[in-house]
């Protein structure tokens, strides 16, 4: 996995509240069986007009924010399916961080899976950044994951909350399953157990 | 003594492996369900890494959501489901993971089938790579879903890392009138909670209404526990839940299914066990229900009206409520019961398995589909479509000009050649009626089998209680 350390970026914003997965990668794109090559489908429906050209009115479509890589988007983001294509999507197109007052579980869980960052604020926070996205190509965040803050355009700083563990493995880079099998003694230890506790498992 | 604790508790705790300083854990899964869509990325990973699949026998895979629904003996005729269905049989040849293929009798959605082969047992952790997972703590099991490298990472160490949930008790009591199902149970909570307000907690669903459902309910029940944003949602277990497991292929057998109910009957929550939050319904005061926007929060009574966004205080909310409003073609103030449509879609893992094929069968016998109308009827599982022939419910269904299919997930996800076209307006039994879902520019609202049915026949939304007089 990438590590994740900061990010500087413009960042446009999407105000909706409960944007869910197949809004963020429609199935037709879930036919694949790689990980990579998803960009062309994020929010495909909502980018795209019938004939295939882009929707001007779409942020991501917009001069502006054609660089974007933070997006700032209303309450439950993420919520629906457990498909990881969507942060593959959004990672593929370049989108690195994500800022709202809420994410669904399992898609929360599956940006940390990717080298990408879901950032949590309240609500005053993030509909102050959402104002501040409105500034454009001059909207531009940093992201700094060590020391936990995002630091807007005119240098005000806001602090944000991350479990420790998560934190460290985007930092570094790490891989779950690796660092999971050097507990496999554990893991024989309980298997043990259980065939005396529960032998029906 | 140890302190009073909730079935999740319980679960938890018997599958605690350790937990680091930082706070989280390392959980062991006894069951992993897989499908095609969410794998083979999965798969891929283990061949990069020259790592096996851990246990095997704790896999079971299925390929449900690709799968046309017409006769399939000559094979997928798209390309690329085609690619992810071969893709999931080598997998599961390659690295030794039982597997039912498109032709097996047993195959179905993978929600349908676990339970059904009893490979879903009370007290177990079971993961998917699909969020409706949460389908199976409808036994008393801790049930949720997971992204794909969660996928690999069971796969490669049989667990999982984990931050202990909330405890969210939902407490349904009363008796559910006569026409309210389990559908509408659900969705009403989910009305009430809104679509993220189970997000960081486990669902806990108990109370009468919930006891006196069958276990197919207390499935549609669990099943949609995503969509009011947990993870899992579960119910104690109980003498239908064992009887239901009885018999089953994978269940125990024997002394060891004596054994096994023993355990599964001190999982229920102590009496006074802590729930950081309570939630009170009464199923007496429920009427039928029909979702009107693209959010399964957004729940109205069959007798009521399509809502005004504009009475909405935050701009945010109001703004998505009013987009949704357009999407679906709707003017505030409309009735329900005024709401033409042009699709009914009857199945998926919420609505999908025999009972529910009962219901719809009860209602539509010697009437007949509306003309202006298309209606499909997927059953859940090749098992479920076995026993609805056997009652003759396939004739009836037919009879009254319904479509009857092979299973899969079918228009639920509309990732095979089952879809709305733009414009069109479904009544579906399935969970999710968010924008596209079930085919682009298609237009979803969510309804229980009953409901679906008596729509078929009338073309329109109608109140079952008095379609059924």
């Amino acid at each position: 996995m990438d590590k994740f350390k900061n990010l500087t970026a413009v960042a446009a914003s999407l105000p909706e509240i409960n944007i869910d997965t197949d809004k963020i990668i429609p199935k037709q794109y879930l036919k694949t069986i790689e990980r990579t090559g998803l960009g062309k489908g994020l929010f495909s429906e909502l980018r795209y007009n019938d004939d295939g050209t882009e929707n001007k009115n779409f942020v991501l479509n917009k001069p502006q924010y054609k660089n974007a890589k933070i997006l700032v988007a209303g309450d439950n983001f993420g919520c629906g399916s457990s498909r990881e294509h969507a942060p593959w999507a959004l990672l593929d197109y370049g989108i690195k961080v994500v800022i709202s007052t809420s994410f669904a579980d399992i898609f929360y869980n599956n940006c940390f899976k990717n080298g990408m960052l879901p950032i949590i604020l309240d609500e005053k926070e993030v509909s102050m950044l959402m104002e501040e996205t409105e500034r454009g190509s001059n909207a531009t965040l940093t992201v700094d994951l060590e020391n936990q803050e995002i630091t807007r355009s005119d240098g005000d700083k806001i602090n944000f909350k991350i479990d420790k563990f998560l934190k460290h493995c985007l930092l570094n880079g790490l891989d779950d399953i690796a660092l999971t099998l050097e507990k496999n003694k554990d893991i024989e230890s309980y298997e043990q157990d259980l065939r005396n506790q529960r032998p029906w498992l | 003594m140890s302190k009073s604790r909730t079935i999740y508790d319980k679960i938890w705790d018997d599958h605690l492996i350790n937990t680091n300083e930082d706070g989280t854990s390392l959980i062991y899964i006894d069951r992993h369900l897989v499908h095609e869509v969410t794998s083979p990325q999965a798969f891929e990973g283990l061949r990069m890494t020259n790592r096996k699949v851990r246990c095997p026998d704790k896999t079971l895979a299925v390929v449900d959501h690709n799968v046309p629904t017409t006769d399939r003996k000559n094979g997928i005729a798209d390309e690329e489901s085609r690619i992810q269905v071969e893709a999931l049989s080598k997998n599961c040849k390659e690295f030794g993971v039982e597997y039912f293929n498109e032709l097996d009798i047993r195959q179905g959605i993978v929600h349908v089938v676990g339970p059904e082969q009893g490979f879903t047992l009370p007290g177990t952790t079971i993961c998917c790579g699909d969020s409706h997972t949460s389908t199976h703590g409808a036994f008393g099991a801790l049930a949720h879903g997971i992204g794909t490298s969660e996928v690999e990472h069971i796969l490669a160490t049989q667990t999982l890392i984990q931050r202990k949930a909330k405890n969210l008790k939902v407490n349904v009591g009363g008796t559910a009138p006569d026409g309210v199902t389990a559908k509408d149970i659900i969705l009403s909570i989910i009305g009430e909670i809104g679509a993220g307000g189970g997000t960081g907690s486990v669902i806990e669903y108990s109370g009468k209404a919930i006891s006196d459902l069958t276990m197919e309910g207390r499935m549609t029940v669990c099943n949609m526990s995503i969509e009011g944003g947990a993870r899992a949602g579960l119910i104690g277990p109980d003498e239908k839940t064992f009887a239901y497991i009885k018999d089953r292929p994978r269940a125990p057998k024997g002394d060891d299914f004596i054994k096994a109910v023993t355990y599964w009957d001190s999982l229920n929550s102590d009496r006074d066990a802590f729930f950081d939050r309570e939630v009170y319904l009464d199923a007496a005061s429920l009427p039928p229900v029909v979702t009107w926007g693209t959010s399964p929060e957004d729940v109205v009574s069959i007798n009521g009206e399509v809502p005004d966004p504009d009475v909405i205080t935050d701009e945010n909310r109001k703004e998505s409520k009013k987009s949704a409003l357009e999407y679906m073609d709707l003017k505030p103030g409309t009735k329900i019961k005024d709401i033409k449509l042009d699709v009914i879609f009857i199945g998926s893992c919420t609505n999908g398995r025999i009972e529910d094929l009962r219901e719809v069968a009860k209602v539509v016998e010697g009437q007949h589909v509306n003309e202006n109308l298309n209606a499909i009827i997927v059953p859940g599982s090749g098992l479920v479509k076995e026993q609805a022939i056997s009652e003759g419910l396939d004739k009836i269904f037919m009879a009254a000009g319904f479509e009857w299919r092979e299973p899969g997930c079918s228009m639920c996800l509309a990732m095979n050649p089952d879809k709305l076209t733009p414009g069109q307006r479904c009544a579906s039994t399935s969970n999710r009626n968010f924008e596209g879902r079930q085919g682009f520019r298609g237009r979803t609202h969510l309804v229980s089998p009953a409901m679906a049915a008596a729509a078929a026949i009338a073309g329109r939304f109608v109140d079952i209680r008095e379609f059924a007089k």
